[in-house]
């Protein structure tokens, strides 16, 4: 049972204090690897995509890709982190099968992003701060297929070498609600910067959750590592689950050993991984084959003027230039498509009701069908219009909702709808005048039961809207039936 | 420093290299007496030293690659030397994780 | 009729193009050489077709203008070069069956401008040693006997089939690779002149990796001349090695013959070794009167870490060495032993696979970069490697050329130091700094030791200055007029 307040969980013995901290794997968008010129495209033929680099065979080198380069600084900068000038390539030495060098070059003491920190967004509307450690480069491993064969796994090295960005966030998540925020504000903005795709299906983005747990006030417990967990769903369960097994094991007099663990999504639950049981002495050293990696203030500074409005930033112009709740401008800018979306059909539209429209009907209808805002049917510019003719009340809000509905099927823009279905308001007060006397005069009855149930002038209202078809300007219509109904006005 | 089995055996587990029985006594004698004599080096004042990780001259730091895809689509020359493989895979025993 | 193998690299180049013999010929004596010559076992794949399928399109360019710089030259290959479609083996059981589907920049420079691969030469196991004899294909056996002696001789390592091969007149030339003196000491046994070129020169692309920040490839050949033709086309700036430098390659043949005449020759006083033998001592007093009578000057100058050098190399190249042996786990290319278990497919692999001097190496390497180890070994290393090149930085401010002994021995006898792997690694005292700090340095034969063996004399330049070497090598060939071996003992 997690206190909401302060996220504490209650054990037999005591509250227990949940401490998380995440290490995202985030694949480069790019061309080509981070050391070779082989393709980096999802899902291609096995080992179509690797090169005599990647394969390590005797002889190869590594030559760094310039752009994964920027696109770690780019990153680095979209975290409010510190940029390294001089950083260096070190070789992390192991035996794997997917790992075709026996090492991978990463970067151990001096990497290119240093310290920054990241704001999440919680549920209940508040916010907070998470630090980040350090962001560096390195190579991605191979993929081995272990279901092919009964006693052979079978290896394919296409994503051997693809670039990867390690973030590494301070130990500052106390909740399961916390670690996802931190992740899918992470994607978030690295989407925003088009550093990475944030694809967790894929796998171009996998977080390894570190979890321990103690009493609070208390020195840090005995911490535990769920590797490559890859949806923001999995991550609350994992901990969830992780959390609940340690303070288990602790109130039972065990203690926690160190270990790093698997996330079973069937089951629901973390297990230890038997191949990373022993632990591994990397002997990492400087890279040989690579010199320091150098840069100036001026290369950094003019990466930064190529950034776009992050989601922080956007979001606090939303409240201001467009006047919207901060609920709202949340909503919109947790996805760069939707921010996008949205400032496209607010152009020269109320903000307000073009808002209103995104986050009700359009998602509620794209979610129905499955769909995402890139291949929604209705252009930005002509919700923009939808909205504009009911403002302008060329339309009432309820033909607006048959207009959408065409829009939906057709694509076309709404003026041309309304018009060659004959969708416009009426506004004439005389034309409405004559129906409702029209109605009046055929319900005598109606006429007399309303003396008694004034509430039944909303049958009128009804009536009038069927007659026309649910056209006629809904306020003229109140209006009239009042004064003539119940002698108001 | 000198160097005892235990540590040989670990190293030895590192870099993937088994030795029988009468050649670790061997090893260990080579390993010692080349420590032994490397040694010499903590006569070396270093204090205010940096290391030389490379020495190649380039005062234009790290050369870099365009992000072109100029590299790979060669699956039969990847494996043409492959002791193991099947339909363009290689081809390891069982990794159970 | 006097063979054509008598003729050197440049002698035949010459012949070629006066139309004396034809590419074709020149290949088949060549050939004829390399297979009568097995006794030596300098080489481990013999190649005549290759050869003599370039030296037809070499003589066919001859006839029709577009001959190139080295038109229809026979050249022998350490096996540490990977030759596209041609067995590379490291001289190692483990890469016994690899056949390379890509060719290394070196090699592929060389037969861009027409020269024909005669066969890949002999080296010790995965370029570590200093004898040839750790080679799974066997020893190669020194072409030079002691005089009225019939033991057989190490010709040096690593690259000992490439010295061995030149000495013999086989092939106009070889390529070695030099990491702490695989190409100087070697050549200072056999006679042959051997260059380290500047760390960077040569692109190390397709080249068997053993010590990254050490590797270079260099030519060994008969002559002086011959070696600077050699260098010239395997230099070159390649985008494909980001250790490989863009400085414009310079014609080296140019430097052949200029005057050194006040120009500085240092004489470093820590290259005196206590129990130097006398010989060599005098070969290198010889050498500094070659010096001074051609107009240099001779300044004694002092590199205070030189005896740091050797502990130093065996910490660092090592460890890269541990590092870069580890992608031989039997999985995508070389020797491998098929098992159920993962751990143990690499444990027998590699111990099947790797010689005793490669598993020693892995053995240090890895320890002196294992966690509690790694700052008082490879760091530490690493910070004398700086003083060492600070060292040979601040003599290069008073001088333009540094002379010593390539060797502080003649060639030895086959199994002599085998046992002792610390006596082995003591003959490259005199060499190895020089990787350490980068520099070019070559080889060149001075004198006969009074068993009739050859020694060399080493000259170490500044960074990219091959040619100064070149102009003062010249001046110790023809000063010390050299004679090569008179009886060659080894054909059959």
């Amino acid at each position: 049972m997690v206190d909401q307040m302060n996220n504490l969980i209650k054990g037999s013995t005591g509250d227990w204090e949940l401490v998380i901290g995440i290490e995202v794997h985030a694949q480069i968008i790019s061309n080509s690897k981070l050391f070779s010129g082989s393709s980096t495209s999802f899902g291609s033929d096995h080992n179509t995509q690797v090169s005599f680099v990647d394969a390590g065979m005797p002889g190869m080198l590594p030559v760094i890709n310039s752009v994964c380069v920027e696109q770690a600084i780019k990153t680095g900068l979209g975290l409010n982190a510190k940029i390294n000038n001089f950083s260096i390539f070190d070789r992390k030495n192991y035996f794997y099968p997917d790992l075709p060098q026996g090492y991978q070059i990463s970067q151990f003491e001096q990497p290119i992003v240093g310290n920054g920190m990241i704001t999440i967004d919680l549920d209940n509307g508040d916010s907070k701060n998470v630090g980040i450690e350090r962001l560096h480069l390195e190579q991605d491993a191979g993929k081995s297929l272990h279901d092919q064969h009964p006693s052979y796994s079978f290896v394919d090295l296409n994503r051997s070498g693809v670039a990867l960005m390690e973030i590494v966030s301070m130990p500052d998540m106390r909740s399961p609600e916390e670690a996802q925020a931190y992740v899918k504000k992470l994607r978030n903005i690295m989407k925003y910067l088009q550093t990475c795709d944030g694809n967790m299906e894929e796998g171009s983005l996998r977080a390894d959750i570190n979890v321990s747990v103690r009493k609070p006030g208390d020195e840090l417990g005995t911490r535990c590592e769920i590797k490559n967990v890859n949806s923001i769903k999995f991550i609350g369960q994992a901990i969830v689950y992780e959390a609940k097994r340690q303070i288990d094991l602790i109130e039972k007099g065990n203690l926690v050993e160190q270990q790093t663990r698997l996330f079973d999504p069937k089951k629901g639950q973390t297990r230890s991984m038997r191949s990373k049981e022993e632990s591994h002495d990397y002997r990492y050293f400087p890279d040989p084959d690579l010199l320091p990696l150098t840069f100036t203030d001026e290369f950094v500074d003019e990466i930064k003027k190529t950034l776009p409005e992050l989601p922080d930033i956007r979001r606090k112009r939303f409240i201001n230039e467009y006047g919207l709740s901060p609920y709202d401008s949340n909503i919109l800018v947790s996805e760069k498509e939707t921010a996008d979306y949205f400032e496209e059909a607010a152009k020269n539209s109320n903000p307000k009701l073009v808002c209103n429209w995104v986050i009700g009907e359009l998602f509620s209808v794209l979610n129905k069908m499955n769909k995402t805002l890139e291949d929604c049917p209705i252009r930005a510019g002509d919700l923009g219009e939808l909205v504009n003719l009911i403002d302008d009340e060329t339309i009432t809000g309820r033909i607006a909702k048959d207009v959408f509905e065409i829009m939906l099927e057709t694509g076309n823009n709404p003026k041309t709808i309304v018009d060659e279905n004959n969708m416009k308001q009426v506004n004439d007060l005389s034309e409405i005048e004559s129906i409702i006397d029209k109605i009046i005069e055929n319900n005598p009855d109606q006429v007399e039961a309303l003396a008694e149930k004034p509430n039944l002038i909303g049958w009128f209202v009804g009536q009038t809207m069927k007659e026309t078809q649910g056209k006629a300007n809904p306020k003229t219509v109140n209006e009239i039936l009042s004064k003539k109904l119940l002698n108001k006005g | 420093m000198s160097v005892d089995k235990e540590n040989v055996i670990k190293i030895a587990n590192l870099s993937k290299i088994s030795f029988k029985d009468h050649e670790i006594e061997k090893i260990l004698e080579d390993l010692n007496q080349i420590i032994d004599w490397v040694d010499q080096l903590t006569e070396v004042n270093t204090d205010k030293v940096s290391p030389t990780f490379s020495s190649f001259d380039n005062d234009k730091g790290m050369k870099k690659r365009e992000d072109i895809i100029n590299d790979g689509d060669y699956r039969e020359d990847i494996t043409l030397n492959a002791p193991n493989s099947e339909e363009g895979f290689f081809l390891v025993p069982k990794v159970i994780d | 009729m006097k063979k054509l193998t008598e003729l050197c690299l440049h002698e035949a180049r010459e012949g070629l193009l006066n139309k004396d013999f034809t590419s074709k010929e020149l290949a088949l004596d060549h050939i004829e050489a390399m297979e009568s010559s097995r006794l030596l076992n300098a080489f481990i794949t013999e190649t005549p077709e290759i050869a003599i399928k370039s030296a037809e399109e070499s003589d066919s360019r001859l006839s029709n203008g577009t001959n190139r710089e080295l038109e229809g030259i026979p050249i022998g290959v350490k096996d540490m070069f990977c030759t596209k479609g041609v067995l590379t083996t490291a001289s190692s059981k483990m890469l016994s069956n690899f056949i390379p589907p890509y060719e290394s920049t070196v090699t592929e420079n060389l037969w861009n401008e027409g020269a024909l691969l005669l066969g890949k030469l002999n080296n010790d196991e995965f370029a570590m040693g200093s004898s040839n004899e750790t080679s799974f294909y066997g020893p190669v056996i020194n072409p030079w006997k002691r005089e009225n002696e019939k033991i057989d001789l190490v010709p040096g390592g690593s690259s000992g089939g490439s010295s061995a091969s030149v000495a013999a007149k086989i092939g106009l030339g070889a390529l070695g690779t030099d990491t702490g003196g695989s190409i100087r000491q070697p050549a200072s046994f056999t006679g042959t002149v051997g260059l380290k070129p500047t760390y960077g020169r040569c692109s190390r692309w397709g080249i068997i990796a053993f010590a990254s920040s050490l590797d270079q490839a260099g030519p060994i050949t008969r002559n002086v001349r011959d070696n600077s033709i050699l260098l010239k086309n395997m230099c070159s700036h390649d985008p494909k090695d980001t250790t490989s430098s863009s400085k414009e390659v310079p014609n080296f043949e140019d430097s052949i013959g200029k005057s050194v005449k006040g120009l500085k020759v240092g004489i470093p006083n820590e290259f005196f070794q206590e129990d130097m033998p006398n010989e060599i001592i005098e070969i290198w007093n010889m050498g500094k009167e070659w010096l001074k009578k051609s107009g240099a000057e001779i300044i004694d100058v002092s590199l205070p870490n030189t005896k740091y050098a050797l502990p130093c190399y065996y910490i660092i190249a090592p460890a890269e060495a541990s590092s870069n042996l580890a992608r031989y786990d039997g999985v995508r290319f070389g020797h491998s032993v098929q098992s159920s278990d993962i751990n143990d497919l690499y444990k027998l692999t590699r111990s099947e696979g790797f010689g005793d001097e490669v598993k020693r190496r892995i053995m240090i390497g890895t320890y002196v970069l294992s966690s509690g180890y790694y700052d008082a070994y490879y760091l530490k290393a690493q910070k004398v490697r700086s003083l060492i090149t600070e060292d040979y930085n601040k003599v290069f401010n008073n001088v333009d050329v540094i002379l010593t002994p390539s060797t502080p021995n003649s060639a030895f006898g086959l199994n002599e130091k085998s046992d002792d792997p610390l006596s082995m690694y003591l003959n490259d005292i005199f060499t190895v700094p020089i990787n350490l700090a980068g520099l070019p340095a070559i080889s060149v034969p001075a004198a006969r030791d009074s068993n009739g063996l050859p020694l060399g004399l080493q000259l170490i330049g500044r960074p990219f200055e091959e040619e100064t070497i070149y102009s003062f090598a010249k001046i110790l060939e023809d000063s010390a007029n050299f004679k090569n071996i008179e009886n060659q003992w080894w054909i059959k």
